[in-house]
């Protein structure tokens, strides 16, 4: 096979690329800041992706993009920590986390419930970093055969995913999807050079900056919902006891095993596609690790099981997301948006070329992905005691240095004081959203394939002479929209569509 | 009829509301036609399916059991408006110090309780951290005061 005969020159370029000094301490630094934001409640991966993003402008592009991912893997795992030690998940994927991580720790088991979700993880994450090596390239070739057709056929099935996978009423989902694409297409259009709602604002030409409308949604408001819930009165039960015992025994590692594997492909699948995330994945896996398990009455009670599986299947589905996005050139989630934006502004066009015309990126970045899994392992466990001691800092003291790091990170994009009015109209665009239970993460996915979609659209159409039977025609894409057609009709069985509420319930 | 989830009618309103200001909007720019889109083509057809959508979406809220919306906490998003929006003046007009020293001592006005002095020290760390880290460490060209 051509692949697996030059996967070994490739990550050699790969590890050639990462382990160099520099690489290195941008790898750590990007981990130790993802872990240290992902450790605060209320901070999510976007949001932390987007305040560190000015951080990353001045550096080269590997560099960057090691340092951005770094930060992605550390909130997922800062994440987990929290959820473990103080029931309080820093962002959606580790809610699972808390059912019985928190409770192990109560039992005193907290450091067996650390070192598993380091050790699931590690392994999901070698795991995925090999499929990302060995898929990438194959899927690659393929992608560059895509016309306009196939381009938004694929689109639209990353999108109603990530609308059927979304928590809570799908009907909104698919609704905030078509305010996404239209937030998406403000500012002046390619074609015609026309100025599209843009109120007469000139800061508004090049379009709204993705920066300000995820900060916005997720920075913005998620502070005023935590001020609303009133953050410090919620009663963080901080686990005074000190953890003495790390290791896992020799029963709980038999008993993770089937877990973590499991939960790597769960996450593997969701991940890899669009749309879907670590979210559903962590939900799935604990779902069928409830059913697989001899004592299914210990869910819940402390199972470690129930933390294998979860936290193994939320890192595969992370280091997963990669792969569309790397090799399509099309983001599966938002915060992998950030990433394509992150690279365009490092002057790189993404697609299926970058893996041809930048070997060193492609494959640095791989590389890095490893060393990154590895690094949070090492740094993770001895550091347990930091982050415990940052989360008795009270929200009162926190919110206004978020605020800050916001404000910093929005300004600095562009210098432009209207990115910071924007940043308060989506943040209160944001509140009103999550007060009227309609979940933002469909429409920061919409927003950035906007105008692709658009595009695409037009670009198929023309080629058809306006004949919309063009996207059933062509066989690549009449299969993307056979399959979302099938995921929505899925959806609406009344069957399933319970079990998804159930899971999301529990 | 009785609205029976306030969170389902009022998100279909505004649902309805976006995609009708979307189809308002678009009737200045061309429409073109499928095989030509014109740049009105996309956001109206956007527009009509919001609206479509708002309405599903707003009669459910006759049928579905909701939860309430609850209440608004105006304060707090009164005042970290006004102290974002502030920083956004500010750092161009009165320089980095003052912005970030009006924003958080504002901002925290919006917690549950407010210790005056507490938010200064705040404030005074966070300008010495974000300076060092952010004009001093990465070289972001904000102006420190209004003199340059």
């Amino acid at each position: 096979m051509d692949a697996l005969a030059s996967l070994l020159p490739n990550l050699a370029l790969g590890f050639q690329t990462a382990v160099s000094l520099q690489n290195l301490m941008y790898c750590f630094i990007g981990v130790f800041v993802g872990t240290l934001v992902g450790v605060l409640p209320g901070v999510g991966p976007l949001a932390a992706i987007a305040m560190l993003l000015p951080a990353t402008f001045n550096l080269p592009p590997v560099g960057a993009l090691i340092m951005l991912a770094g930060i992605y893997y550390g909130t997922q795992y800062g994440g987990s920590t929290t959820s473990i030690l103080v029931n309080l998940p820093g962002e959606s994927a580790s809610v699972v986390t808390c059912l019985d991580g928190y409770q192990m720790a109560k039992n005193g088991r907290a450091g067996p419930a650390l070192a598993i979700a380091a050790v699931g993880s590690f392994f999901a994450g070698t795991v995925c970093t090999l499929l990302i090596a060995l898929a990438g390239p194959p899927l690659a070739e393929v992608a560059l055969k895509f016309g306009a057709p196939e381009y938004f056929s694929l689109m639209s099935m990353g999108l109603i995913a990530s609308a059927v996978l979304a928590s809570g009423s799908m009907l909104k989902a698919i609704a905030m999807i078509f305010l996404g694409l239209l937030f998406g297409i403000v500012g002046t259009d390619v074609n015609s050079g026309m100025s599209r709602f843009t109120f007469g604002m000139s800061g508004l030409a090049d379009g709204l900056s993705f920066v300000v409308v995820a900060m916005g949604l997720f920075g913005f408001g998620e502070i005023l919902n935590n001020l609303e819930k009133g953050q410090d009165a919620s009663g963080r039960e901080l686990l005074t006891k000190k953890i003495d015992h790390l290791y896992p025994t020799l029963r709980d590692l038999k008993v993770s095993v089937g877990p973590i594997v499991r939960g790597t492909a769960i996450g593997a699948f969701f991940g890899t596609l669009p749309g879907a995330g670590p979210t559903i994945s962590a939900f799935s896996s604990y779902a069928l690790e409830k059913k697989m398990a001899k004592h299914p009455e210990e869910f819940g009670k402390g199972a470690i099981q129930g933390v294998a599986g979860p936290e193994s299947a939320n890192n595969a589905a992370a280091q997963c997301a990669f792969i569309p996005t790397l090799t399509l050139g099309i983001p599966g989630s938002g915060t992998m948006a950030l990433m394509l934006g992150a690279l365009t502004i490092q002057g790189i066009a993404p697609g299926p070329q970058v893996m041809t015309q930048r070997p060193e990126l492609f494959w640095g970045l791989i590389a890095s992905m490893w060393i990154g899994n590895a690094m949070l392992v090492v740094l993770n466990l001895p550091l347990i005691g930091l982050w415990v001691k940052l989360l008795t800092v009270p929200y009162r003291i926190l919110f206004p240095a978020i605020l800050t790091f916001m404000a910093i990170g929005v300004y600095s994009v562009n210098n432009l004081d209207l990115d910071i009015y924007m940043t308060v109209f989506f943040g209160l665009m944001g509140y009103v959203f999550m007060k009227l239970k309609c979940e933002p993460a469909p429409l920061i996915l919409a927003f950035v394939l906007g105008p692709l979609m658009e595009e695409n659209l037009r670009r198929a159409l023309l080629i058809s002479r306006g004949d919309p039977t063009v996207f059933f025609t062509r066989p690549i894409s009449a299969v993307f929209l056979g399959l979302t057609i099938l995921l929505l009709v899925i959806m609406v069985l009344p069957a399933v569509r319970k079990r998804r509420d159930e899971a999301y319930q529990e | 009829m009785k609205i029976t989830s306030q969170e389902d009618f009022w998100g279909g309103v505004m649902f309805i509301a976006f995609g009708a200001l979307a189809i308002f909007i678009a009737q200045d720019y061309p429409f073109g036609t499928a095989a030509r889109m014109g740049p009105g083509y996309f956001p109206t057809w956007i527009g009509i399916i919001l609206v479509i959508l708002g309405l599903m979406i707003a009669a459910t809220g006759f049928k579905d059991k909701g939860q309430g919306i609850g209440r608004w906490p105006w304060k707090a998003m009164v005042l970290l408006s006004i102290a974002f929006i502030f920083f956004g003046w500010a750092i161009d007009h009165v320089g980095f110090v003052l912005a970030v020293f009006i924003m958080v001592t504002l901002a925290s006005a919006a917690g549950r309780e407010y210790r005056w002095k507490e938010a200064i020290i705040v404030a005074i760390a966070l300008i010495i951290g974000s300076w060092a880290l952010f004009i001093k460490g990465l070289e972001l060209p904000f102006p420190l005061f209004w003199w340059r």
